[in-house]
């Protein structure tokens, strides 16, 4: 079972829900937790876990064989991504505009432009007793985020059994990204915040999972401040509100250092009761 | 004119919060870029006017004629993102696995296969509450290019401040280090980190300047939440020292944040204390470092 947990708005408690939640289930069973917000990883901040194993993620992109090559300019013509420019006795290639379609590589009439791997970014996977901790991040200046969640969610499926409870915390935002991490999912979470910023980003994250054919429900982070509007949206859209977890200097204070929060703040742990009983109950 | 973009790396830090209280301050003098069109909230605090939007296309989606399709296959053998399942003894395209690369439509014997141009979103100029002109978006559902429609918004900012003779944009960019943040950092002359004390925030702050050194553009910073956790607070000034960031200063902890944007204000507009004062200076510390250059 694939539960994803998800934000409009950044910084709203997906990692410190992603976390706990993997922590709180882990005392009962096996459960596998994976962080897809490869451009910025957090996860393993809060979870130590035993290094098990490593792995380059690679993108392939083509290769100018100068010596191949006739300049007959169907490369620059098939690529609709600019990322094949043909110069006047050259053909140069932009590896961060490639989205590796192949096309330029395999219409070429001579050969002259083979695929070739391309480093991305890393896969870490950790153990912590029943705690499976996998975790990719892309390398800083790779633009596209897709490719490595995608290859992530690949690793996943093909180390753990189907049934295998696992969850993932997914980017902030809603663009392609965040499609590639919840595409799979069989329910996902939406953390939100009662302020008008979490609101509106909500909005538009409930918009995105309705037209994915989504089911979804969603947990209040900081309740108690801002105000009711968040509350009183998700009853006048008949969307599950799970789970409440309070505003609290305290809990901000145990985030910040990178520890979890569930066994130490009294009613938390009540709280993750009601998100296992819900999603048990509706999937 | 003078571009000064504000990041963040990890959301929720406040970057919007203080990216709309300077937009206040500087008034009829800046114009207002929000380019963090995945999740754009400024709008929330400016009151804009929505007075011209325009629809933004961009990219290509493939679209196979049922009539013309033989069933060959050739289209889903090529296509390296498995956009063009079967479905129902069908060839049918995948919207959101559809990368627009056009591989298939090159490929198809039948000229079955074409590639129509899509509406990823809609972009707005705006008249806002100080007067000054704003320039926003939405992007659509699950939309790609979104660093597409980030440097549309930003030319469009940088135009209108060029041709009213403006002296500075501001640009509140997204959270992340992929290709919006890239598209938002690219020109820029300055750029504020806004970052809080967590071992989260400091892990994204360092991912994210990392990005920023390879733009070569100098950087500054504000803590936010700078008494939540001293001895994080501590490693972050660190961190600046080393890699000769400016520090623009220190906020407290303070819920006013949120307190303000339930009323739909700037917190220079809300609060009468000490963090109105050094939202204050810490602008004026900006102003001061993008001029003297």
């Amino acid at each position: 079972m694939k539960i994803a947990i998800a934000s409009g708005k950044g910084g709203t408690g997906k990692t410190t829900l992603s976390t706990n939640l993997a922590g709180y289930f882990a005392e009962k069973g096996e459960v596998i937790l994976t962080d897809l917000d490869v451009e910025e990883p957090n996860s393993g901040l809060f979870i130590k876990g035993e290094f098990v194993h490593k792995e380059g993620k690679y993108n392939m992109i083509p290769e100018w064989e100068q010596e191949k090559c006739t300049l007959c300019g169907l490369c620059q013509e098939v690529c609709n991504f600019h990322a094949v420019i043909q110069l006047v006795d050259q053909i140069m290639i932009f590896p961060e505009l490639c989205h590796g379609c192949y096309a330029c590589s395999e219409l070429c009439p001579v050969d002259a432009l083979p695929m070739v791997p391309k480093k991305m970014g890393e896969l870490n996977h950790f153990q912590k007793d029943k705690l499976t901790f996998v975790e990719s991040r892309l390398d800083i200046g790779q633009e596209q985020a897709v490719p490595l969640i995608s290859q992530t969610n690949e690793y996943i499926d093909k180390h753990f059994h189907k049934e295998a409870l696992k969850l993932y915390d997914s980017p902030p935002g809603t663009s392609c990204p965040v499609i590639e991490a919840v595409k799979n999912a069989d329910f996902v979470i939406l953390v939100t915040e009662p302020t008008p910023f979490g609101l509106h980003d909500l909005k538009l994250a409930v918009d995105t999972l309705k037209e994915l054919k989504k089911k979804f429900g969603v947990v209040v982070n900081r309740y108690g401040i801002g105000n009711d509007d968040v509350v009183n949206y998700c009853k006048k859209e008949n969307i599950a509100l799970i789970a409440k977890i309070p505003n609290s200097r305290r809990i901000a204070e145990l985030y910040s250092r990178g520890e979890l929060i569930y066994q130490k703040i009294p009613g938390v742990k009540h709280q993750f009761e009601e998100i296992e009983k819900y999603i048990f109950t509706n999937i | 004119m003078k571009e000064i973009v504000v990041i963040s790396g990890k959301g929720g830090t406040g970057k919007t919060s203080i990216t709309a209280s300077f937009a206040y301050l500087e008034g009829k003098d800046v114009v207002v870029a929000d380019c963090d069109v995945d999740a754009a909230d400024m709008h929330l605090l400016m009151q804009p006017d929505f007075a011209k939007s325009e629809d933004f296309f961009s990219g290509e989606i493939a679209v196979i004629d049922q009539e013309k399709c033989t069933k060959c296959g050739k289209c889903a053998d090529v296509c390296r993102f498995d956009a063009i399942p079967v479905i129902n003894d069908l060839y049918v395209v995948q919207p959101l696995d559809c990368e627009g690369c056009g591989y298939c439509a090159r490929v198809c014997p039948e000229d079955a296969i074409t590639n129509e141009s899509q509406n990823v979103g809609k972009w707005y100029i705006s008249t806002i509450k100080t007067g000054s002109t704003m320039v926003h978006a939405r992007l659509g559902i699950g939309a790609d290019n979104s660093g597409k429609l980030v440097a549309k918004v930003k030319n469009e900012a940088k135009q209108i401040a060029k041709e009213n003779n403006k002296d500075y944009i501001i640009i509140d960019g997204s959270p992340g280090t992929g290709c919006p943040v890239v598209s938002s950092l690219s020109g820029a002359n300055f750029v504020i980190l806004v970052t809080e004390p967590t071992v989260a925030g400091l892990h994204d702050l360092k991912r994210v300047y990392e990005l920023v050194k390879k733009f070569h553009i100098e950087a500054g910073c504000i803590i936010n939440k700078s008494d939540l956790n001293l001895q994080v607070s501590g490693e972050i000034e660190n961190f600046l020292k080393e890699e000769k960031i400016i520090h623009i200063s220190s906020l407290p902890y303070d819920e006013t944040f949120t307190t303000a944007m339930t009323y739909g204000k700037t917190i220079v507009e809300y609060d009468e204390g000490n963090l109105k004062e050094i939202i204050k200076e810490s602008w004026e510390k900006v102003i001061g470092i993008v001029r003297g250059r």
